[in-house]
């Protein structure tokens, strides 16, 4: 039993040390194969040229994240109440949700740098573009998680609202969006790193500021230790999005992280 | 004496299948009654029937005399699984009902609070379902069932999840809260044990397409305890039962 606990203790542990481990091996690695020029500098900066990098521009990088991060939370607020709303209205009424659904689904299969000219296009170089491109792609994972969280709710659950006289917007508010709230925040998470991703492709194709200018910018004038430090910076934020988003799960699903009573 | 709750010629078919055929089927005011018969009977479909969730074919369900026949709201139904939210605190899930009808939250937790102790909960409000056991899961359900305060309640296996110790005491538990709180019950159950303790009649529910075939007073004084179930008579009822199953 005790040795049982400690292997689980250990586990946990470990499930830590093993991912940081590797990942300094690979840098060692890395750093070993530029300082002993293995790879030419000029294709492949050393991980310590690239932290340089990101400390020297660490002011102008987080002028440019500001926009990026403005455009990604803007696009992500907007799909949600955009999400939100069309799987209500898709678990309403069947008819919306034949309608709807399949055309949902067709969208997803265009890739958002197919549109992201159009969007500038009919939007110009400002944040706008950048917000609709940012919407599109985490519209979905949102709406389906909802949709799929207000069908998965128990029958019985609503037959018992039902002998109780509930009425359909009581079921909903009582028992179907809090049940949809977990698939809800896994669509969350993903929306969260297509959101960076997304408005980062947007400001490639043109606009004034944010990571995507900054990343085009770097690499015409063929610095590539800023653009690997972009890159990993670009990378964190989704993280730490992703983390900010796990932290407000917990605080709005406080009893998913209870421990089962044991009988 | 008027009779509280009256079902009268309940049938009902899926399609071409005949499920239940002519029910008849009262209840006395206060008085337990327990239907017994193997599952896929039909037992679920006569209480989705009597709560009015379902519609009968033909026939009427009437509750002090006035028809409810397909009207939900009007008696309180229990189901199997506790169905307790789980993203509600216990206190919220008790109130419930009473939110429903309208109430205020404060008013319907306040309500809610103080039938804690009665029902053997003090302590547990501010708990998540998670973090209960199966038995006082199963009471909070019980105390969401009564605040929905209806004079007959409809219990759907209510105790067939539990282990037969704890069973037992919430047994004695529901009896002794029931009659304080003046409560009708029709009861189902596939257990033959638990027909016998605890109801006032037990009405067999049988064949295809499901009558009821019979009907047995168990004439007892109640609390009946352990003794009860070991004595000579416990066995004749079980006896007879096992005869007109």
């Amino acid at each position: 039993m005790s040795k049982k606990y400690r292997d689980n203790k250990n586990k946990k542990y470990m499930d830590v040390v093993v991912p940081c481990v590797v990942l300094v091996i690979v840098l060692v690695i890395w750093q070993l194969a530029c300082t002993f020029s293995l790879v030419p500098s000029y294709m492949l900066p050393s991980p310590v040229r690239v932290v340089k990098a990101f400390i020297n521009d660490f002011d102008l990088l987080m002028e440019h994240a500001k926009t990026t991060l403005t455009e990604a939370v803007l696009g992500m607020v907007l799909g949600i109440l955009l999400g939100f709303v069309s799987a209500a209205l898709m678990d309403a009424f069947k008819v919306v949700r034949q309608g709807l659904y399949p055309l949902l689904v067709l969208t997803q299969t265009i890739p958002p740098v197919a549109i992201a000219p159009l969007l500038i296009l009919w939007f110009s170089y400002g944040i706008a573009p950048k917000v609709v491109l940012v919407v599109l792609v985490s519209y979905f994972p949102i709406a389906i998680g909802l949709l799929e969280g207000f069908e998965s709710v128990d029958c019985d659950l609503v037959f018992l609202m039902k002998s109780m006289n509930a009425s359909r917007w009581q079921i909903f508010w009582h028992v179907k969006f809090p049940s949809a709230l977990g698939e809800f925040f896994s669509g969350l998470k993903i929306a969260a790193s297509y959101s960076i991703v997304g408005a980062v492709i947007a400001e490639w194709l043109g606009g004034f500021n944010g990571l995507g200018v900054y990343m085009t910018r770097v690499k015409k004038s063929m610095s590539y230790d800023k653009m690997f430090a972009v890159i990993f910076f670009v990378s964190a934020i989704s993280l730490i999005l992703m983390a900010v988003i796990k932290l407000i799960q917990k605080k709005a699903m406080p009893y998913k992280y209870i421990r089962k009573q044991d009988e | 004496m008027q009779k509280i709750l009256c079902a009268n010629n309940i049938s009902k078919s899926y399609g071409e299948k005949e499920v239940l055929k002519d029910i008849n089927l009262t209840l006395d005011e206060g008085e337990l009654v327990c239907l017994l018969g193997v599952s896929g009977v039909g037992k679920t479909t006569l209480f989705n029937i009597l709560s009015g969730l379902m519609k009968p074919d033909s026939g009427k369900v009437l509750l002090k005399g006035e028809d409810i026949t397909g009207v939900s709201g009007h008696i309180s139904y229990m189901l199997q699984k506790d169905l307790l939210l789980p993203h509600k605190i216990v206190l919220d899930n008790a109130a419930l009902p009473l939110v429903i009808s309208g109430m205020s939250k404060k008013e319907a937790r306040d309500k809610a609070a103080s039938y804690f102790e009665r029902f053997g909960l003090l302590g547990t409000e501010k708990k998540y379902p998670v973090q209960l056991s199966g038995g006082m899961r199963q009471r909070v359900a019980l105390l969401r069932t009564y605040l929905c305060g209806n004079s007959v309640a409809l219990l759907d296996e209510p105790f067939s999840a539990l282990d037969t110790l704890t069973r037992s005491s919430v047994h004695e538990w529901y009896l002794k809260v029931m009659e304080e709180i003046k409560l009708s019950t029709i009861f189902i159950t596939h257990d033959i044990d638990e027909a016998i303790l605890i109801s006032d009649r037990i009405c067999i529910l049988k064949g295809q397409p499901a009558g009821i075939t019979d009907e047995i007073v168990i004439d007892e004084p109640k609390p009946r305890g352990q003794d009860f179930v070991l004595s000579d008579k416990f066995l004749e009822y079980k006896r007879r039962i096992k005869l007109m199953l």
